[in-house]
């Protein structure tokens, strides 16, 4: 009854509508208005540009503020610096074009509406004017590309030698972590020898996997203050590696290994007291879209000061692999040597 | 069939009055679906436009609805969507579908096809003075092709595993392997059918444009007298030409890779349980030959609407448009870098550095020519005697919408500012303000201005306001906050943000916006009645309502097959004399003599022939 009586409702609001269409029509044909080239709307239309401007505009600057605080996310991370400075130096210098030629755009339209017995001025062009206007922007992007060249080359510049290792490999729809253990080194991996237990499809016979553990399922840690190489991998689908917070965004892709390496500068600790937030962590997020559970695929970054990850270290380096996929076999000791030895004898294998 | 052909050939290719009989003969079937008619084959792509912008913005709708409302239930919606509804819940699956076709309908079906299909088809031979197309069976191929292409991928809405969910973008191995996701299944394989169809009907329509705008042209209609619409669907046509067979050849190997076992994107991959024998593939060889058609196919969007809005501003502002040679350069600049870019996509896509930085370089360069038109149309503007006709408004509107989007790709273009920006909202935010709002701005100028040509009657003025209005309102209010989202770090293609605490504010922007994004959809109801009803009760048009130069407008109201009824007409002069001084009126036809304008005429212009 309630469906027959909007759809009624409804159509009985569109025939009014279509009434009203008519009778304005022939009301403005009655007038002569109807016929005139440039009418009355012309000086309605030309008004309403410059409102749109102000007020858009006014709207534009206070959602902007207003939203400020919740759009910049705390930088944590070295390079993170350099391109916040260098994303809010690139706003001003859009801003400035934005605003000038929205300004020209909107009061333009505005002023030289149409007035009868007016002409307008002819005038199709000037060398000399747009050559001027072709070198500022292009002096203008010049400048931007040197700077940007700058930041870029140094973002992907080789990783330090002291770096933390820590692979990630992204899979539907979850994270896995790796580290290299005392050897700093990491194992072969191969795709065919992924089962359930063994995600990584790590190759016990390699020497260098012996003693490589595992991060905990829901998080991994990195210490601050030094570099981390994020060895970035994908067992079945492309996924992308984002850390908001240390302006890090690397693809997973499979059969491609990827990497990018940064400088954390907060704990999350640090950054709990920063933020106010006694709960914060550091997320990370998939950014390439991998199905299904896409939007739910995330993991937590901990940043710890370098002593305590080194306790997480000892203590996390004691489930290795090695023991957890043979059933405890070997005692640490012996892993120890083993992987000594394979570090001599397989060191081309990363 | 054979009466038909010799009067079609008459019309086509002999400039003699000989016309008396070329509305004989027709039946309804060649003269309305099997037409060789540029008109009727344009007004054909026009309407199948409009129909995907309708399947298209219903996409959008649903999904956004499900962004702006993540914690409600959508149990109306089930005997829409039937099962792709569960307990209320949108399906996650279903959205991925639902953003990757909308993606796939709006830039291909809609903005190429319905865009370029339409005005070049229209626009080309009536501007240029000729009779038809250099090929009238290859346009109509063209057209039937795009329809095939169409159906298919109208067909693969209604699949049991859904349509293609992988993004518009169709990266594998996502979209390679149906045990990642259910629409790489069947959905998957129509998307590649159709799309292979869909590339074979822009080819054989480009070389129709190309070939009519090299040959076709007037007596008199010099290269450097062609309106500016007419470059820009030329150039577009050459970079559809150039850009749609590589598109072809990714898909072709993606078709092998899928069904034929070969390894050309895929490798050392375990999916569902199971390691696949494929290796030595690279995804990012797909995702190189993807953009290699996929960055010029942006221009492929936008470059005709430079020419539509140009065309628009000038007439109704009355004065030539600033800078005509400048205007050409642009655009050719930018056909070519734009085959020069394509990597920008793919800054963080984990191809070499050094590639970056060179991607870089070119991509913020391709800015400076995009500049210059810019500057051009406010410079035409200035001191002109506007008047504000709906398709005026689209025109201003769309220069706005352009510099906004635009803007901000010179931050996307940043390989450094892209680590963070990447397949986030201000991507999203920065597309849909330059290629999609813009091109559809200047797509609903395009038939706001041509529709009296089209049809032989005027839309109604104030609908064309009120829809006006409402779009360009919600346009802004749609995807200026995203770029808000967009630096907070928000990803694309999420179904919903409140698994994170990262992305858990902005929950109200996001209701705002989809509440805004429903609304301009229903405001396009306006543009809607106004279209069909004035098509059948519009007010009669006169030969020339915007007192144009361009050649069409020496058309009768409405132009048979054939378009002018007596000879071709000749060319004395460039499109762009409006408000010549001494002129009696402020406009000055191409074909009008500078011998009948001595009151005018500059010191260097006489009569070539």
């Amino acid at each position: 009854m309630i469906t027959i009586a909007v759809a009624l409702s409804i159509i009985l609001l569109l025939v009014t509508l279509y009434l009203l269409f008519r009778i304005q029509i022939l009301a403005s044909i009655f007038k002569g208005s109807y016929r005139r080239d440039v009418g009355k709307s012309n000086k309605v239309n030309a008004v309403l540009l410059l409102v749109f401007f102000f007020v858009m505009g006014g709207l534009f600057i206070w959602s902007f503020m207003d939203a400020k605080e919740d759009m910049i996310l705390p930088n944590a991370s070295v390079h993170g610096i350099d391109i916040d400075q260098m994303f809010w130096l690139t706003m001003a210098v859009i801003g400035i074009v934005f605003v000038i030629t929205h300004i020209l755009l909107f009061v333009y339209s505005y002023k030289y509406q149409h007035q009868d017995g007016k002409r307008a001025y002819f005038y199709p062009h000037n060398n000399k004017i747009e050559i001027i206007w072709t070198v500022i922007p292009a002096v203008v992007m010049a400048l931007l590309v040197f700077s940007g060249w700058k930041t870029w080359a140094k973002i992907t510049s080789p990783a330090p030698q002291d770096a933390v290792v820590v692979e990630i490999m992204g899979k539907q729809f979850n994270w896995l972590t790796r580290y290299p253990g005392a050897d700093n080194k990491l194992g072969v991996v191969k795709h065919t020898l992924i089962t359930a237990e063994n995600e990584f499809g790590i190759d016990l016979t390699d020497q260098n996997s012996a003693d490589d553990f595992p991060g905990e399922p829901s998080a991994f840690h990195v210490p601050k203050g030094t570099p981390v190489l994020l060895k970035i991998r994908s067992r079945d689908v492309i996924h992308s590696v984002f850390l908001p917070h240390f302006r890090v965004k690397m693809d997973a892709v499979p059969g491609m290994p990827t990497s990018f390496w940064f400088i954390p500068t907060k704990t999350t600790a640090e950054m709990q007291t920063e933020t106010g937030n006694p709960d914060f962590q550091y997320e990370l997020a998939c950014t390439e879209v991998c199905g299904r559970g896409h939007f739910a695929m995330k993991t937590i970054l901990v940043v710890d000061e370098p002593e305590e990850y080194k306790k997480w270290v000892e203590a996390q380096s004691k489930k290795t692999f090695a023991t957890t996929l043979q059933g405890g076999g070997s005692d640490s000791a012996a892993v120890a040597v083993n992987s000594e030895a394979g570090a001599a004898s397989l060191a081309t294998k990363q | 069939m054979s009466s038909t052909d010799i009067s079609l050939h008459k019309d086509v290719h002999l400039e003699h009055d000989d016309h008396h009989d070329d509305h004989h003969n027709e039946s309804f079937i060649t003269k309305y679906v099997f037409s060789q008619d540029h008109k009727v084959i344009a007004k054909q792509f026009l309407f199948a436009g409009i129909f995907w912008a309708i399947i298209g913005g219903t996409l959008s709708s649903l999904f956004r609805m499900q962004l702006g409302f993540p914690e409600a239930t959508f149990n109306f919606l089930e005997p829409l969507l039937g099962k792709w509804v569960e307990g209320g819940k949108l399906n996650p699956e279903f959205y991925l579908a639902l953003v990757t076709m909308h993606g796939t309908i709006m830039v291909f079906f809609v903005l190429t096809a319905g865009l370029s299909g339409t005005f070049s088809n229209f626009l080309i031979p009536l501007q240029l003075g000729a009779r038809d197309m250099a090929s009238g069976f290859m346009n109509m191929l063209s057209f039937w092709f795009f329809f095939l292409a169409s159906v298919i991928m109208f067909y693969s809405l209604f699949l049991e595993t859904g349509p293609a969910g992988g993004g518009w973008t169709v990266y594998p191995p996502l979209s390679a392997l149906p045990q990642a996701i259910a629409g790489s299944g069947t959905g998957m394989t129509m998307w590649l059918i159709s799309m292979a169809l869909f590339i074979v009907s822009q080819l054989l329509g480009g070389v129709n444009y190309i070939t009519t705008v090299i040959n076709m042209r007037t007596r008199g209609m010099s290269m450097s007298k062609m309106p500016l619409t007419i470059w820009s669907f030329f150039l577009t046509a050459v970079l559809g030409l150039l850009a749609f067979p590589v598109l072809f050849s990714a898909a072709l190997l993606l078709i092998f890779d899928r069904s034929f076992g070969t390894s050309f994107f895929l490798s050392d991959i375990y999916v569902a349980g199971q390691a696949l024998s494929h290796t030595g593939g690279s995804p990012v060889l797909f995702q190189h030959l993807f953009w290699f058609l996929g960055h010029p196919e942006v221009y492929i969007v936008i470059l005709p609407t430079f020419g539509i809005v140009s065309e628009v501003i000038t007439t109704n502002a009355r004065k030539p448009i600033f800078g005509y040679r400048a205007m050409i350069g642009s655009m050719l600049g930018i056909s070519v870098l734009s085959f020069i870019v394509w990597a920008h996509h793919m800054f963080v896509s984990g191809m070499n550095p050094f590639l970056g930085s060179v991607f870089m370089f070119l991509t913020l360069i391709i800015a400076v020519p995009s500049a210059v038109k810019v500057f051009n149309w406010l410079a035409t503007l200035w001191r002109g005697n506007i008047n504000f006709t709906p398709a005026m408004l689209f025109s201003v509107a769309f220069v706005s919408l352009f510099i906004s989007g635009g803007v901000t790709g010179i931050i996307l273009g940043n390989s450094a500012l892209d680590i963070q920006l990447h397949d986030t909202y201000f991507v999203v935010a920065h597309f849909h303000l330059v290629m999609g709002s813009a091109a559809f701005f200047g797509m609903f100028a395009g038939v706001y201005h041509w529709f009296p040509k089209m049809f032989g009657r005027m839309m109604d003025e104030k609908l064309g306001y009120v829809h006006f209005w409402i779009t360009f309102i919600c346009a802004y209010l749609i995807f200026m906050p995203m770029h808000y989202m967009g630096i907070a770090g928000f990803p694309r293609r999420y179904y919903t943000w409140t698994g994170f605490d990262t992305f858990s504010t902005f929950l109200d922007m996001n209701s705002f916006i989809s509440i805004a994004a429903i609304a301009v959809f229903f405001a396009q109801l306006f543009f809607l009645f106004n279209f069909f009803y004035s098509i059948f009760r519009g007010r009669r048009a006169t030969e020339n309502p915007w007192k144009s130069n361009t050649l069409e407008w020496t058309t009768p109201v409405n132009p048979g097959h054939g378009n002018w009824p007596g000879p071709l007409p000749v060319v004395y002069r460039w499109p762009y004399d409006y408000s010549k001084p001494g002129a009696p009126e402020d406009f000055i036809p191409q074909n009008v003599p500078y011998s009948q304008t001595q009151s005018s005429n500059l010191p260097h212009e006489r009569d070539e022939f």
